[in-house]
């Protein structure tokens, strides 16, 4: 099974509920592998610190012009939908960094002047941390093509009981590509308007993607009853919820695990992994 | 002649715009006859991405030598320096105020780019 761990809002404790499943379902036997697919900030490694095995390079494909085959006939330039070519009289111009990878350019060239070359996105690290197989990706700073980055790092993982995908924030792409490697999202979030606010979003991008979803209520003091009556509105299942305790906010501060630090916060992540082994979602 | 000026409309009396690949309008001026032609910029105006190549590519293609404009973007500037364009930039008032900066000779030619990308 694959297990997104996402929400709409930052903060909310994503990275703490990952960790804290991929560690106690690895200590309960099963073979795990988490992938920390919040390549612009990736932060799972402080609290795992892993050993990396492999640390590569990943690259997409762009546009390589060979000046002396070109005639600047201008045809991959009029196919670009991003304008990442610029054909001129006298030459053709590629902004890689305007390239989509789609490959039209090198198919449509009539005097095979365009192979495909690479342009590095960031960096891909995948080891472990005891039996927990582990991967990341780290984007290069500037880039903006984030997804292709987030498949390498999900292509990682293969044999293992369970993958554990620690998604990025928000709505967007990146979480979109995350989502798609899934058969199952938690998503956490926390008794606020903002929590309440941001779940929204979230059950409507799951809800589009037609992926089976729970949630789990974080730094659950009990303040605010909105995102368990949006929960029983959209009919939606509180898998867990963990209490918010400053013992925890310690812990993290340090690198250590939430769910060893507080009695309270580990039962209710115990509760989510029973949820979870539960669960019958096909694989 | 020609130059391209980046302008918020057809008219010699309209702004010239800020932008250069976003600019609604890019108006050619001909030195040789003194005559104005607007080419309708808004399709690129509204690309996301790579409006600054487009136009230009524009430019490059109607055999132009200067452009006049606000700002320009990196991608636009190293098309347009390649192509031997001279970029002047910081051009204000109305397309034909730029026009006479530049016949009278008090328009700096641009080195580099003087706007970020925005991609």
């Amino acid at each position: 099974m694959r297990i997104a761990i996402a929400s709409g809002k930052g903060g909310t404790g994503k990275t703490t509920v990952a960790v804290g499943l991929a560690t106690m379902a690895a200590r309960q036997g099963l073979g795990v592998h988490l992938c920390d697919c919040d390549v612009e900030e990736p932060n799972a490694h402080l609290f795992l610190a892993p050993t990396f095995d492999s640390v590569r390079p990943v690259t997409v494909a762009v546009p390589a012009v060979d000046a002396s085959r070109c005639d600047h006939c201008g045809q991959c330039a009029e196919l670009c939908e991003f304008n990442a070519i610029a054909c001129l009289p006298d030459r053709t111009v590629v902004f890689p960094e305007l390239c989509h990878g789609c490959g039209g350019c090198w198919q449509v060239c009539p005097r095979a002047a365009i192979t495909p070359g690479t342009r590095p996105i960031g960096e891909l690290a995948s080891g472990h941390a005891g039996s927990l197989a582990f991967s990341r990706g780290r984007l290069r700073v500037g880039e903006t093509r984030v997804p292709p980055l987030i498949e390498a790092v999900m292509g990682c993982a293969r044999e293992a009981d369970w993958v554990i995908l620690d998604a990025p924030p928000g709505t967007g792409c990146p979480v979109v590509t995350t989502l798609l490697g899934a058969d199952y999202a938690v998503l956490v979030t926390e008794p606020t308007p903002f929590g309440r606010h941001d779940l929204a979003l979230a059950l409507d991008l799951t809800h589009r993607l037609g992926l089976p979803r729970g949630v789990v209520i974080n730094r659950d003091d009990g303040g605010d009853n909105g995102v368990v009556e949006l929960c029983a509105d959209r009919g939606v299942e509180v898998l867990a919820r963990i209490p918010f305790r400053r013992a925890v906010a310690e812990a993290c501060a340090e690198g250590g695990l939430a769910s060893e630090a507080d009695p309270a916060v580990a039962a209710g992540m115990q509760s989510l992994l029973r949820a979870l082994r539960a669960l019958e979602v096909p694989t | 002649m020609k130059l391209i000026i980046a302008s918020s409309g057809p008219r010699p009396a309209d702004r010239v715009d800020p932008r250069f690949g976003r600019a609604p309008y890019l108006v050619q001026y001909d030195s040789a006859d003194e005559s104005f032609t607007a080419l309708d910029n808004s399709a690129q105006a509204a690309l996301a991405q790579g409006a600054g190549v487009q136009a230009a590519q524009t430019v490059v293609g109607l055999g132009a030598e200067a452009v006049l404009t606000g700002r320009c973007g990196p991608k636009a500037f190293r098309i347009l320096a390649e192509s031997g364009v001279t970029v002047y930039a910081g051009c204000t008032g109305t397309v034909q105020d730029a026009v006479e900066a530049w016949h009278d000779g008090r328009l700096e030619a641009l080195t580099a780019a003087n706007a970020r990308a925005h991609h």
